[in-house]
């Protein structure tokens, strides 16, 4: 019997609601454990939960040291989509996408991931030729992306400002229809409560303090909360990253941890029902189940751990906003937010075996990780339960910086706060 | 994020390009050590607390600066011309 199903749902109601177990235990952290995941983000949890599901591995403890999706993963702007130029992007984030179909019945937890499509607006005639090469690119390696005209695209979203005399004139978009967005919070509970199931202890407000070394070999951690020895210790802690690897005395890294603020306006009723981006600036948007708009920009462009950024970007946010909707102009904003992102130097992120021996990495998601959830755990999993990474996951290694063998989409070269 | 220019006095932020993290020394470009590269090309210290930095003041007299600013509560602590930080730490 599943646990989340109409016939539990009637029963539950009919005896009062008195008899739903929590979604996860509150255990004490044991003494040892074969893999400790430090960070219980989204990245964290789907990682104890493929190790669990996929590699039979359920002696697990995820280390969080604050509540249980308290960082990124529970307030970001949601969008899941593979739209990416290169190769080792579109296998990496389709295997993503596979995983996203089936997630709500793979965990038994209603998701709401709502394919509805991701659109990116053209404003000049070389950045549509750059998207229909990039669409071109998507098409070769098997990924739906479709061309859109002006007419199509005032057809989808009446409320866009298509006129000629709009102040950056739409000049076409491309369109990848199995892109969208998931409820955020329900994929970090449903994974948490998927690993807890299998036999993972959730640990929250426990933070790491240290690790534990025999030589080189890391053989566990301290935290606020004691002790924990592990065979192999896993680091899934976003934009804390540099903080968490000091700690284990490795002063640099590949990363810079920036902030990126995001929004929310007031409920309306459905008015934008896809993904929109905006091509002549950085501005995208996504309308909640609940009905208000979710949009964000660009980075502040500085390193930051504060967890809020500045005004000069909301003003840009929103006159971006603007220029696409001008009827937004009196539309209340509800909350605005910052979070940590850990920007790598060429773009993509890092899953890794290292580097230390004992230790698994996984870091550098800029500010694309939430959409990367599935595949991120999945390949994370499977590089700490084989010692080796996936083949999905065997560009993304530390070393490719050394090497040359950069992933980066953008072209943009070492400048996280231009990817 | 108020930033105070040596010759333009208090500026507002959004009149400055934050450039990169400060304290990076390039190798000579004669340089075939490829570690040496890869750390002053790919590596960052990314500190959480007091961090040295260089910005552009492009809106404005165009210098580039040297910032001293806490990464964890935005206070920036002091500020000079990079090119006199550059001066100090050429070797005689």
């Amino acid at each position: 019997m599943r646990e989340y199903s109409a016939y539990t749902l009637l029963k539950n109601a009919l005896s009062g609601n008195r008899d739903w177990k929590p979604a996860w235990r509150k255990p004490d952290p044991k003494p040892s454990y074969d893999v400790i995941v430090i960070g219980g983000g989204g990245h964290g949890v789907s990682t104890a939960y493929y190790l669990a599901k996929e590699h039979g591995v359920t002696n697990v403890a995820v280390l969080e040291k604050g509540y249980l999706g308290s960082g990124n993963v529970g307030r970001n702007t949601t969008a899941v989509r593979s739209n990416y130029l290169l190769p080792e992007n579109h296998r990496f984030y389709e295997h993503s996408m596979d995983l996203w179909e089936n997630l709500s019945y793979d965990l038994n937890y209603n998701v709401m991931f709502s394919q509805r499509g991701c659109l990116n607006l053209a404003h000049t005639p070389g950045q549509l030729d750059e998207y229909i090469r990039r669409g071109n690119a998507l098409r070769h390696s098997g990924i739906d992306s479709e061309l859109m005209s002006v007419a199509q695209i005032k057809k989808l979203v009446p409320a866009l400002d298509t006129s000629g005399s709009a102040r950056f004139p739409i000049l076409g978009g491309v369109m990848q229809w199995s892109a969208g967005t998931a409820r955020h919070d329900a994929v970090a509970w449903g994974y948490a409560r998927g690993a807890d199931r299998r036999g993972v202890d959730i640990i929250e407000n426990c933070e790491v303090t240290g690790f534990l070394r025999d030589g080189d070999q890391v053989t566990g951690v301290t935290t606020s909360r004691g002790e924990i020895r592990a065979k192999k210790v896993a680091v899934a802690v976003a934009g804390s990253t540099g903080r968490v690897m000091k700690l284990a005395g490795i002063e640099t890294m590949p990363i810079e941890s920036q902030v990126l603020q995001a929004f929310v306006s007031e409920s309306l009723k459905p008015i934008l029902d896809t993904v929109l981006t905006f091509g002549m600036g950085h501005f995208y948007a996504a309308q909640s189940d609940k009905g208000g708009l979710v949009y964000g920009g660009a980075l502040d462009g500085y390193n930051s751990y504060a967890q809020r950024g500045s005004l000069p970007l909301v003003e840009e946010v929103h006159s971006e906003m603007l220029a696409l909707f001008p009827s937004f102009a009196s539309l209340r904003v509800l909350r605005s937010w910052g979070g940590l992102c850990d920007m790598s130097m060429d773009g993509s992120p890092i899953i890794t075996t290292g580097p230390l021996p004992g230790m698994y990495l996984n870091a550098g998601w800029c500010y694309g990780g939430f959409k990367a959830t599935p595949a991120s755990g999945w390949c994370f999993a499977w590089t700490i339960a084989k010692d080796e990474p996936h083949a999905l996951n065997a560009p993304f290694t530390l070393d490719r910086f050394q090497r040359g063998i950069l992933i980066d989409d953008k072209g943009q070269g070492a400048t996280p706060n231009l990817h | 994020m108020i930033i105070t220019c040596p010759f333009c006095g208090p500026r507002d932020s959004s009149e400055f390009v934050y450039r990169e993290e400060g304290g990076r020394t390039r190798p000579d470009p004669a340089s075939t050590d490829q570690a040496a590269w890869n750390a002053y090309v790919y590596e960052r210290v990314n500190t959480a607390g007091d961090h040295e930095e260089i910005w552009q003041h492009s809106g404005g007299c165009r210098s580039h600066l040297r910032v001293l600013r806490n990464t964890v509560t935005h206070k920036i602590l002091d500020v000079t011309l990079a090119r006199e930080t550059g001066k100090a730490e050429k070797p005689a």
